[in-house]
């Protein structure tokens, strides 16, 4: 089990998105790593890109399954997590920590109002 | 049994939710994809010893003066060949010679068959060796009788051995013994579906609790694990041993499935297919099994198209990382000019085609001891 940060907002696909000034770090959920297990692959956009709110952010792969990963927030792609590409593992260990996945330069920073919250997004797992 | 979504549950449904195991509808089967995670359980199995529960395969008894005659008559494998004691791996197909099933033939005695068949599969295989059963051997539906569990991987004889008075080394690949595991009667067979050295176990359903628990108490020093469907795939398809509905489905023939060698055309008696199989032999194979892996960045999948040269030429029958040799493996249908090794190909991963290139197979193969 991990613990959800209270600073992280949430979506009901089990992304979340941390808010430091007018950029946006983004990653998967503990609960979403514990529901694929093994991960062996990431598939980020590149830097640069422009991304919609819940736009296409990639694709993690488990051993046994494919999750398409959307962005909980719309903007520019300013900061990939190239240590995925060759260390997959690190979302099973540290999802909410060192294995974020993209830092995103917020278009419409309100967007994050409409995400949940720690509290929401656990009793919305534990409900799942 | 049944659960409350309505799926059937093996006699160990229990015992796998009280190990924690994250249980998936498998064909009707409320079954456990994994305990632990998939790499574990996997390497458990190639590196000591992991335990299957696959009680939902199903079990079909055929015997009688006539169960000879009908054996021979659905199976493509020839049953003349085998002695008392001993298993073939074989077809169950249609006229048209595609699969209905693959199956495992035990000869359990002269008169007496024993049949074990993919669990999705098992009445519609009942119906159809009943509905050709002209001579009217005794088939019987028999699966209600039966718990499996596999113990699979290098410490998998050792382990049961310490349960059971039946020595286990004599017993030879595809060979079985009638006996008892920790007091308990059980057919002992040196299958598996993992590429390991190791048994499948067939006990009555109300003995399986206490079989399975001791097998994890005998290969504790081992450190023996329970492994679900997940790893069971992964480990299957390195060892390339066919899925059915993957590799072979009602419209694959043997020959076009690599699996020529479970076909006795001269066995000396008609079969359920052979006329379809002669005629496909004499005119030729146009599409073939073949295995592949990621030479580019990208996992090729089940059901993913396959390109040559930029056009559409097959698809993904299985496909996934395979922990064991670390790459991006999977089997493809190819037409029959493509699917020699070396041929570099393209599998379409989310509309983009992504390089791979045709490689011998099996992709794993266990040591010699």
């Amino acid at each position: 089990m991990s613990t959800y940060p209270e600073n992280f907002r949430y979506t009901k696909e089990h992304e979340w998105v941390r808010v430091d000034g007018d950029t946006g770090t983004v990653g998967i959920t503990w609960h979403a790593q514990n529901e694929l297990g093994d991960i062996v692959y990431v598939d980020l956009p590149k830097v640069g890109a422009h991304v919609a709110e819940r736009g296409s952010l990639g694709s993690v792969e488990s051993v046994k399954a494919v999750s398409d990963i959307y962005s909980p927030v719309s903007g520019e792609i300013v900061e990939i997590n190239d240590e995925l590409t060759t260390a997959p593992e690190k979302l099973n260990h540290d999802p909410h920590g060192e294995a974020w996945l993209v830092k995103i330069k917020l278009a419409a920073p309100d967007e994050i109002k409409s995400l949940l919250s720690a509290a929401d997004y656990q009793s919305y797992i534990g409900a799942e | 049994m049944s659960t409350a979504a309505g799926l059937k549950a093996t006699p160990l449904n229990a015992v796998h939710r009280r190990l924690g195991a994250r249980m998936v509808d498998f064909g009707g089967w409320d079954m456990p994809v994994q305990y632990s995670s998939i790499v574990e359980e996997h390497n458990a199995v190639r590196r000591a010893a992991g335990v299957f529960d696959v009680s939902h395969m199903g079990e079909i008894e055929i015997c009688g003066p006539e169960a000879f005659d009908l054996v021979q008559y659905v199976s493509s494998n020839n049953a003349a060949k085998l002695q008392k004691g001993q298993a073939q791996y074989s077809g169950l197909l249609y006229e048209h010679g595609g699969f209905v099933d693959d199956i495992l033939v035990h000869k359990v005695d002269d008169d007496h068959y024993f049949l074990c068949v993919n669990a999705s599969n098992q009445e519609k295989d009942f119906d159809y060796i009943s509905t050709v059963n002209l001579k009217k051997a005794t088939v019987e539906f028999a699966s209600d009788r039966y718990a499996q569990i596999a113990v699979q991987g290098p410490k998998a004889l050792a382990t049961v051995q310490k349960l059971t008075s039946t020595e286990l080394a004599p017993i030879r690949y595809y060979w079985f013994a009638d006996g008892e595991v920790n007091g308990i009667p059980a057919r002992i067979a040196r299958t598996g579906y993992t590429g390991e050295d190791g048994v499948e176990i067939y006990v009555a359903p109300e003995a399986a609790e206490r079989v399975w628990d001791a097998i994890f108490d005998a290969g504790q020093e081992f450190g023996i694990k329970p492994c679900g469907l997940g790893a069971r795939n992964t480990l299957r398809l390195e060892a390339k041993m066919a899925l059915y509905g993957h590799e072979i489905t009602a419209s694959i023939t043997p020959w076009e499935a690599d699996l020529a060698w479970i076909v006795k055309m001269d066995k000396g008696s008609d079969f359920l297919g052979s006329a379809a199989l002669l005629k496909q032999q004499q005119s030729g194979v146009h599409r073939k099994l073949s295995g592949f892996e990621m030479t580019g960045r990208g996992i090729g999948r089940d059901g993913y198209e396959v390109r040559v040269d930029g056009q559409p030429a097959g698809w993904v029958t299985s496909g996934g990382p395979s922990p064991t040799l670390n790459k991006n493996i999977g089997l493809c249908y190819l037409p029959t000019e493509f699917a020699a090794t070396g041929r570099k190909i393209e599998v379409m991963v989310r509309n983009q085609p992504v390089e791979a290139i045709t490689v011998p197979t099996p992709f794993y193969k266990r040591p010699k001891q």
